[in-house]
């Protein structure tokens, strides 16, 4: 059974059909490229996908329950968590801060706990600064932990909401565009730390401009044009199919293949 | 001496209401970077509810629990029905509604009520306290309490409590806070409950001292916001501390130069202060990123 399943999903802009009758499914441990050019509308899908914007049509299903039009939180609190392309940080906060916050989900106590100081509180707060220590380490950020947030670089931003996402213990990830900004070292360390976590059974759905990462990690790739689903497929047929090949250089690369073949 | 002891405790009684009044602003702006002007008339309904509640013949704490519990409903209506439905609006349309909502609360409580000035009677009766010279009203006491008493409390929800940092997760970053499982609607009602219960609360402590009509807000918001902007925005501490100072500022220019300038010399202080520390005595600087 698959762990999330997009079926004819699609919402307007005005007059503008910015995503239209997109389907697909994810299941346990899957790494699924949505990849397409510039305003295809993966980001949109995204948004619609993660509960940030309301579809028009279509439905989104969660472990066999529909999700559709559901709020992040909610959908947060169900195992689906998400890394934004232009970064959702607690800015003012330390990073440590905000790995911490992703744990706060799974933390269940008594205000009054809390408000004491009680043993139980307290034991929780150290359980949840230790796993969030543990995180940081595995996205290379461990001795950044006590820097503002605000003050660490764009590459490394990425990689802190790829830990906080995960401090949810998801069991779907969706990460938008997690290499855009990082050097090659970065992009590979983060190539790894998704193989690593689809590995654990976490479905990922990933948008990613990054060719080479992109053929190298996934088990499926589906290719947006222009707010429609035009292939979807195994990387190495995704890479030969004739439509995503225009899609990507224009209408003049099938001229030029055809003139060649 | 004795004189200026006298200056210093009225100072502290009046601005143990501001920083009453300035712990509101700060619980509403922690949430949303919202600066609420209609925080003065949940003080306002904090003092008018309890005395026609009492008036109506319910003893006193039982109508000062009425109406904090019925103010701070008004403050989540004000939420759900004005806030809310704005969501995604610039702050500072916000805030022009919340000044709206204010103007109308004022309204409505002339409607409701009257236009009167009314005052119940003292909790801890009204025979002055001589301190070295210096009296203090009982109620002062109350009022000062009261203010270290919630700043206190505030204090421990925000740097305790999961829900306490859920607000100011919120403030910072509302998409952030719902992907880590934050209802950012819900903190935002509590935080406007929370708001207004403080609000009605300090217009309790502070109605048998000042009085209360349906026009007393107005002032105390304005004071309770150069408080809050003195201490620094969103800062439980900065709120105490820039209240108790206007109040202490207030008094000295009422009693060694004249009561006229009270205001002014006031506001003369806060001017000179933003103008060295934009943020506040106790503000946190803020860096944008580009």
């Amino acid at each position: 059974m698959s762990l999330l399943q997009i079926e004819g999903l699609g919402i307007d802009f005005g007059g503008l059909r910015a995503v239209h009758d997109v389907g697909f499914s994810l299941k346990p441990g899957e790494i699924v490229s949505v990849i397409g050019p510039n305003g295809a509308g993966k980001t949109t899908l995204f948004n619609m996908i993660s509960g940030v914007y309301a579809p028009g049509r279509g439905r989104v299903v969660l472990e066999g329950e529909d999700v559709t039009r559901m709020p992040p939180h909610l959908l947060a609190r169900r195992g689906l968590s998400r890394t934004f392309q232009n970064l959702q940080i607690f800015q003012s906060m330390s990073v440590l801060e905000n790995a911490i916050a992703g744990h706060h989900l799974h933390e269940r106590g008594s205000v009054f706990a809390d408000l004491f100081s009680l043993p139980a509180s307290r034991r929780r707060s150290k359980a949840s600064e230790e796993s969030a220590r543990v995180l940081l380490e595995r996205v290379g950020l461990g001795r950044a932990a006590e820097q503002e947030a605000g003050s660490l670089s764009y590459g490394a931003l990425k990689r802190l909401e790829i830990a906080r996402a995960l401090a949810l213990k998801p069991r779907v990830l969706l990460l938008d565009e997690p290499a855009a900004g990082c050097n090659a070292v970065e992009t590979e360390e983060i190539d790894h730390l998704i193989a690593k976590v689809a590995a654990e059974g976490v479905s990922i759905l990933l948008v990613e401009h990054d060719m080479k990462m992109v053929m190298r990690i996934s088990n499926h790739i589906v290719v947006l044009d222009h707010g429609e689903k035009i292939a979807e497929g195994e990387p190495a047929a995704i890479a030969r199919n004739p439509r995503v090949i225009e899609a990507y250089l224009g209408a003049q690369a099938t001229e030029v293949q055809n003139a060649d073949g | 001496m004795p004189e200026l002891l006298q200056f210093l405790l009225s100072g502290i009684t009046v601005g143990a209401v501001y920083a009453l009044v300035a712990l509101g602003f700060t619980i509403i702006y922690n949430a949303s970077d919202v600066v609420n002007f209609a925080q003065g008339e949940f003080v306002m309904l904090g003092g008018m509810i309890t005395f026609f509640a009492h008036a109506a013949g319910l003893p006193l704490p039982l109508a000062a629990l009425i109406a904090i519990i019925a103010t701070a409903a008004i403050g989540v209506a004000l939420n759900k029905l004005a806030i809310e439905p704005a969501r995604g609006a610039p702050v500072v349309s916000l805030i022009i509604i919340t000044i709206g909502a204010s103007i109308f609360i004022r309204g409505a409580t002339q409607l409701i009520f009257d236009k009167q000035l009314h005052r119940f009677p003292a909790f801890s009766g009204d025979q002055p306290i001589l301190i070295g010279g210096a009296t203090i009203l009982p109620q002062s006491l109350w009022v000062i309490a009261g203010a270290l008493a919630i700043f206190f409390c505030l204090w421990l929800f925000f740097t305790r409590t999961l829900i306490g940092r859920a607000v100011l997760a919120t403030a910072n970053n509302r998409i952030a806070a719902q992907l880590v499982g934050i209802n950012t609607n819900y903190v935002m009602t509590l935080s406007f409950a929370m708001s207004a219960a403080i609000g009605a609360l300090a217009g309790v402590l502070v109605t048998p001292i000042t009085l209360t009509g349906y026009d007393v807000g107005l002032a105390l918001a304005l004071k309770g916001f150069a408080a809050a902007m003195l201490g620094g925005m969103g800062n439980p501490k900065g709120a105490l501390v820039g209240g108790l100072l206007l109040g202490v500022l207030e008094a000295m220019t009422a009693g060694y130069i004249s009561s006229q300038y009270k205001d002014a010399a006031a506001f003369v202080v806060i001017l000179a202060v933003l103008f060295a520390m934009p943020q506040g005595l106790f503000g946190r600087k803020s860096t944008d990123r580009v």
